[in-house]
């Protein structure tokens, strides 16, 4: 047996130390006063696994093609590792309140469990490890939305989460065992050359694509998303809008052109209407929402259908774009979700009525809030504008003017319902025995500082593109 | 009579199409789930078939059979998990109940 193999799979070895580290940590020191460690360890040590994520990694295959590594799947893991290093940061002064303190360190190892599903169902090379993948990363996320023990909303929405991703799971191995009958194999790699347009390989592939349109909350699979979203703990929430999408997108993206490029006319048709209906939808019910995490699960609707504009074509521009936006999605999501949590763990609340006059009692966290949906509005000069538009300059170099009227449209629409945040947050006056000024916490101060430089320096620094354009497909 | 592959993939199909009407018919959580496992038993059934019938010289499609069963029974776990958590806080699985989130 030849060990190098494994050397490959340097960041799933690590992601596993890390996961075991503190697995036993959480085992052995759960009840003693050593806990108090155990957030500054676990943010550590992630830390350290992030940054070790960017080392230069030797490119290649394991298992006999089972598992595949390469500079573009690194840099995908790299953006999930930077999501959930947030997510942490996020998550520990909610955690350290008195319903879930006595559970707090399994957050983290649960939450860990998922990013390793996520690692592998990138680096996947055969359907099989990218199902067990899809699994590994969706069975924990349940466990993470129903982690609030003693809030019905919380319990709901573990079990509509539980009950979808079972769901959609199950019609995509219907599709996967349909393209297995039409092609004898699983492998992508030898798949690939067997791709056709007969009526098997359809059949197998729209199932499967609806499987995973679920998973990434696409119009007309999205309706499990508000419900989860409102009810899982913020930071959950967070994950769930950040790093369990892009982890979606990405792993779509790879897997319609690496797998069933032969047919891509067939899935450009049904990615364009679901493209048209994702983005339109979600803005649409985004304007008439009151609760600000039902909210922002209709913005993040609308924002994966703008991620889908770039998968559409498949150019080298068009897939660089998307990993390029989801970066920038990421950065400006978890910064107004660091907000949210702040202003959820003083006060409770989380209708868009709290954030009244928030400039008057909190002015940081105000103005990082600003930021964050500017960027995602795409306003110059923050990264969200750049972002949207390589995305649209993709589309558009293909011809595809009509998509992107639309999109364009739409984002139109978006600025509308964003600054509404903006307008209750500078302009509304705070409600009666609101408007106190509170601290937030160390940690997520810091998680809301990165992410807003990621917001700033993605609109300023032009070598973050050309870095990722320069990785290639 | 002989049984050809044919028979196994109507049954199969039957069994996909009626877990789907349970998963949106049932009212019951714990039939939600029954549901749920009819859809992933037909795809270890098309998955054996195929096999058999015809790539017998690999074994790919029974091992997905056999890690679908390990991952179902997983799925089980953690949705039965849940379920009961609903129950304490519900008093009640009926999912015409389980509305909060509604407005």
């Amino acid at each position: 047996m030849d060990l190098g193999n494994f050397l490959v799979m340097r960041q799933e070895l690590g992601l596993l130390a890390v996961f075991v580290v503190l697995l036993l940590f959480d085992i052995f020191a759960g009840e003693t006063p050593a806990m108090k460690w155990f957030r500054p360890l676990a943010v550590g040590l992630f830390a350290l696994h992030t940054a070790a994520g960017f080392l230069p990694v030797p490119e290649g295959s394991a298992f006999g093609g089972m598992y595949a590594t390469s500079r573009l799947t690194v840099l995908m893991k790299n953006v999930l590792n930077l999501g959930t290093l947030a997510v942490f940061l996020q998550a520990g002064e909610w955690l350290r309140g008195r319903e879930t303190a006595i559970r707090e360190g399994e957050y983290y190892v649960i939450a860990l469990a998922t990013l390793l599903g996520m690692y592998l169902m990138i680096s996947a090379g055969n359907f099989m490890l990218l199902y067990i993948g899809i699994e590994t990363a969706s069975l924990p996320t349940a466990c993470l939305a129903a982690y609030n023990k003693y809030r019905e909303k919380s319990a709901e929405a573990g079990a509509k989460y539980i009950m979808m991703s079972t769901l959609s799971s199950g019609i995509m191995m219907f599709g996967l065992s349909y393209l297995y009958g039409a092609m004898g194999t699983m492998y992508f790699a030898d798949m690939q050359p067997l791709v056709s347009a007969d009526f098997m390989t359809v059949l197998g592939f729209v199932f499967f694509f609806a499987g995973l349109a679920f998973k990434i909350s696409l119009v007309p699979f999205h309706m499990w998303a508000p419900d989860v979203y409102e009810g899982a703990p913020t930071a959950t929430t967070a994950y769930l809008s950040v790093v369990s999408k892009a982890a979606g997108c990405f792993v779509l993206l790879l897997t319609l052109h690496h797998v069933f490029g032969n047919i891509g006319r067939i899935w450009y048709g049904i990615l364009w209407v679901l493209t048209v209906a994702t983005i339109v939808v979600g803005n649409l019910f985004a304007i008439r929402q009151r609760n600000i995490k039902r909210f922002f699960a209709y913005s993040s609707i609308s924002q994966a259908g703008y991620i889908m504009l770039g998968v559409l074509h498949g150019t080298p521009e068009g897939l660089s774009a998307v990993v390029y936006y989801l970066l920038v999605y990421l950065f400006a999501n978890m910064a107004a979700f660091g907000v949210i949590a702040s202003v959820e763990n003083h006060g409770g609340r989380t209708d868009i009525g709290a954030y009244d006059g928030l400039y008057r009692s909190n002015p940081r966290l105000a103005v990082v809030m600003m930021l964050a949906v500017f960027s995602l509005a795409g306003i110059p000069p923050l990264g969200g504008f750049f972002s949207k538009f390589f995305i649209f300059a993709a589309a558009a170099a293909k011809g595809d003017y009509v998509l992107v009227f639309i999109a364009l449209v739409n984002t139109v629409v978006s600025l509308y319902y964003y600054l509404r945040i903006v307008r209750a947050m500078f302009i509304n006056a705070p409600a009666e025995g609101a408007g106190e000024r509170f601290r937030t916490d160390a940690y997520n101060s810091v998680s809301l500082v990165l992410c807003t430089a990621g917001v700033l320096v993605a609109g300023i620094a032009s070598g973050l593109y050309g870095y990722i354009a320069g990785i290639g497909f | 009579m002989m049984i050809s592959m044919e028979h196994y993939l109507i049954v199969s199909s039957i069994m996909f199409f009626v877990g789907i009407y349970g998963f949106i018919a049932r009212k019951n959580l714990l039939a939600v789930l029954i549901s749920i496992e009819l859809i992933l038993n037909s795809v270890e059934i098309n998955f054996s078939v195929f096999n058999r019938y015809l790539y017998p010289e690999h074994m790919e499609g029974l091992f997905f059979s056999l890690f679908g069963i390990a991952i179902s029974a997983a799925e089980t776990a953690v949705a039965i998990a849940i379920i009961i958590n609903v129950y304490r806080l519900a008093n009640n699985i009926d999912v015409r109940h389980i509305d909060k989130m509604k407005h």
